[in-house]
């Protein structure tokens, strides 16, 4: 008797209720779709609750609003904007400073944390210690307070106008802000800016043939100091041919204040540096577990295989180590931006200080604004995150 | 979270959650609370302060007390929210609190657009700029180029900006939160001159170290009658409280005050007085109240002019004159509808 054994795959179960319940993949799918039934009817009343209210108070929703004069004053714009503007506008100015303040604050905060992140790794005892006292300070108290005590500091403990601290006659640092020259172009420095894009461009080209020829040949190129010559020494150059075409508008006491210049507002000052020392605490956390991550072994093999220090720390260290630093930061960067409306504690008017508050205070359209300054923060941060993820892709093992 | 996110976000959770909040009365909502709940600045002085106790005190918290009296006669069955220039209307539009008794003008958009209904006017006032003396400055019209401290979410916000624009004069706004912050940044030297309430500016003048080193600017830019609010579509509410506060006019008017209402209250020979008091006819149950409300109201907290010399008269610290407060029977242009 001959018997084979055939394979028969699962046994077919016949359909029952219960089975929905004892099967895995059955029993997934229902609480998958329960749970989004129940997801979709919480929002579903939600949005139902809204319009009922709004109909009970008989408040319309609509944004034509924006297109209403605001009648309020800016004390910081990088745009032409008056009472007379719109509130869009209003808006607009708000979303500006928000962006200078979290970029400036990515940015300083990004260097500090660096610096501070090597130096909690210095053999120097003195060093690693007063960097390690300086990150558990700073992260240790709440941002809120930062900001606070720096503003403080800055609004009562610099002089007034009128007794402001002076650097050679032309930078002034009072409460009202540190006054410094603004440049004013006159109509030949275009050829500086070509002069600039076009070393720029050089540069990189150079960059790239000589990273060519290496590869062909062996031979290196002084990579650098082309580099540096092109983006920076060549614009110089012509910049003096040129006759040094721009002024510098320089601040000046006029009446109850300086006039003329640019002027970095206490309000804005605090902001920035509170939300960069406090946030370069954290990095210098992450830089340092960053380059701790990556095996001692690796710079004795770079060592081992004849590479000089620095080019260890380039080509072997730093790239491994950005793949643990780049996703903490990112949550960093966008802790610097969502943290940004703390500004309105010290009234620097952002976009929750403008069309959030003011804008909201004079019109009452309290859900507009609300969705509007929300729909941008959610906007603000996945732009960060989607560029820091594609930076981390960038630096991605790949695997061969 | 700033205060005026909170409370913006916290109006629009309440919209999103709140189902049954506004149609019931509020008259109702109040009784079954125990308490009137009532939104007051975050403190002027003279105006609402806390007193040794802790408890608020003031020209304006007055008014709530004189409502929770009519209502309870209690005057500590009052729970005292501190709003913001910011977050005052998002508070009384969310139901945080029943009504707003707190320095605020009356004016078009907020009567209308933003749904609110004010009730009355308890202080005739208007924008003014406060100094420093060593500036030596004579009129507000010679501030180009000062910083000014204003509260934002005011209507001093706005008129400071026509102001200077129709003066052709620049400035620098610094935004501030509370009249404290104010304070603080004028003093420090942050700003130049303070602008808001010519009261504000007196309250606040008087609590400065050494209030003759500055001097009120001559000019009054606008029109500010403030006055107690409450949610726009309640009108039985709106009566309770536009009442209580014509009720303590009224009772200024009549000479009736805190000391002799007693003895007025068994009947007196004026037929107003009588209707007030509740000795004649039966007004408080027109507005949903017993006939001794009024009666209850001036016996707590005062008529008007008792309520204004205790907090803010020429006899406090802040010193302010009745001027245009003054009934308009002496000159004022206080004046309430009859009760009848």
């Amino acid at each position: 008797m001959s018997q084979t054994t055939e394979f028969q795959g699962p046994p077919r179960q016949s359909f029952s209720i219960g089975k929905i319940w004892t099967d895995k993949r059955t029993r997934g799918l229902v609480i998958q779709l329960m749970a989004t039934i129940a997801i979709c009817a919480v929002i579903l009343y939600l949005g139902n609750n809204v319009v009922e209210n709004f109909q009970k108070l008989g408040k319309p929703f609509g944004f034509g609003f924006l297109q209403q004069e605001s009648n309020y004053d800016i004390n910081q714009t990088l745009i032409e904007y008056n009472s007379q503007s719109t509130h869009l506008r209003a808006a607009v100015v708000g979303i500006l400073n928000t962006l200078l303040v979290a970029v400036c604050g990515i940015i300083l905060a990004s260097i500090l944390g660096f610096i501070l992140g090597v130096l909690r790794l210095s053999p120097n005892w003195l060093v690693n210690k007063l960097a390690y006292c300086y990150i558990e300070f700073m992260r240790n108290v709440p941002v809120l307070v930062h900001i606070l005590l720096v503003h403080g500091i800055l609004v009562h403990s610099l002089p007034k106008p009128k007794q402001a601290i002076e650097f050679a006659d032309s930078f002034f640092l009072t409460n009202r802000g540190f006054f410094v020259p603004s440049p004013v172009t006159q109509p030949l420095f275009w050829v500086v800016i070509a002069a600039f894009v076009f070393g720029l461009i050089y540069a990189f080209w150079y960059r790239r043939n000589a990273r060519i020829k290496q590869a062909a040949t062996g031979e290196q190129s002084p990579v650098f100091w082309v580099m540096l010559g092109a983006i920076i020494g060549l614009p110089v150059l012509v910049f003096f041919l040129t006759g040094m075409p721009i002024n510098w508008d320089v601040p000046e006491l006029k009446g109850f204040n300086f006039k003329g210049g640019m002027a970095l507002k206490p309000e804005f000052l605090s902001l920035w540096l509170a939300l960069s020392l406090y946030t370069a605490a954290f990095i210098a956390e992450i830089v340092r577990a960053g380059i701790e991550a990556v095996n001692k072994g690796q710079t004795e093999a770079a060592l081992a295989l004849g590479l000089p220090r620095r080019r260890t720390l380039n080509l072997v260290v730093i790239p491994q180590a950005l793949r643990v630093i780049i996703p903490p930061l990112n949550s960093q960067y966008l802790n610097i931006t969502k943290n940004s409306s703390l500004a309105i504690a010290i009234g620097y008017m952002d976009i929750v200080a403008t069309i959030g508050g003011i804008t909201l205070n004079q019109t009452g359209r309290e859900m507009e604004c609300m969705l509007i300054v929300l729909g941008l923060y959610l906007f603000f941060s996945l732009t960060i995150s989607s560029i820091m993820n594609w930076y981390n892709k960038r630096l991605a093992l790949v695997e061969r | 979270m700033s205060k005026i996110t909170k409370l913006a976000a916290g109006a629009a959770v309440a919209a999103l959650f709140a189902a049954n909040t506004t149609t019931a009365g509020t008259l109702d909502d109040v009784k079954a609370a125990g308490h009137v709940k009532c939104g007051i600045s975050t403190g002027v002085p003279g105006f609402a302060f806390t007193d040794d106790s802790g408890a608020w005190q003031g020209f304006d918290p007055a008014v709530c007390k004189a409502v929770a009296a009519a209502i309870f006669g209690d005057t500590s069955k009052v729970k005292y929210t501190t709003t913001t220039g910011k977050t005052r209307f998002t508070a009384l539009a969310s139901g945080e609190v029943d009504m707003l008794a707190r320095n605020t003008t009356w004016t078009f958009s907020r009567d209308t657009d933003l749904k609110l209904d004010f009730v009355g006017v308890n202080y005739y006032d208007g924008q003014g700029f406060m100094i420093p003396t060593e500036l030596g400055v004579e009129s507000a019209k010679d501030l180009d180029g000062a910083s000014v401290c204003i509260q934002t979410g005011t209507t001093t916000e706005l008129n400071l900006a026509d102001f200077f624009r129709t003066n052709g004069i620049s400035y620098e706004a610094v935004p501030i939160e509370t009249n404290d912050e104010a304070r603080t940044n004028y003093v420090a030297g942050r700003c130049d001159v303070y602008t808001t309430d010519a009261s504000g500016l007196a309250a606040t003048r008087s609590s400065l170290e050494n209030p003759s080193a500055h001097v009120l600017m001559p000019e009054i830019i606008s029109k500010e009658p403030l006055g107690p609010l409450v949610r726009h579509g309640d009108s039985e509410w709106a009566d309770i409280v536009r009442w209580t506060l014509n009720a303590m006019i009224t009772a200024e008017e009549l000479g009736v005050n805190s000391e002799n209402v007693d003895s007025m209250a068994t009947g007196t020979d004026n037929p107003e007085i009588n209707r007030l008091l509740g000795s004649e006819g039966d007004l408080g149950a027109m507005i949903g109240l017993d006939k001794a409300w009024a009666w209850r109201a001036i016996k707590m907290v005062g008529n008007y002019g008792e309520v204004f010399d205790t907090y803010i008269g020429a006899d406090t610290p802040i010193g302010l004159e009745r001027g245009l407060n003054a009934l308009w029977t002496q000159g004022g242009i206080l004046y309430s509808p009859p009760f009848r």
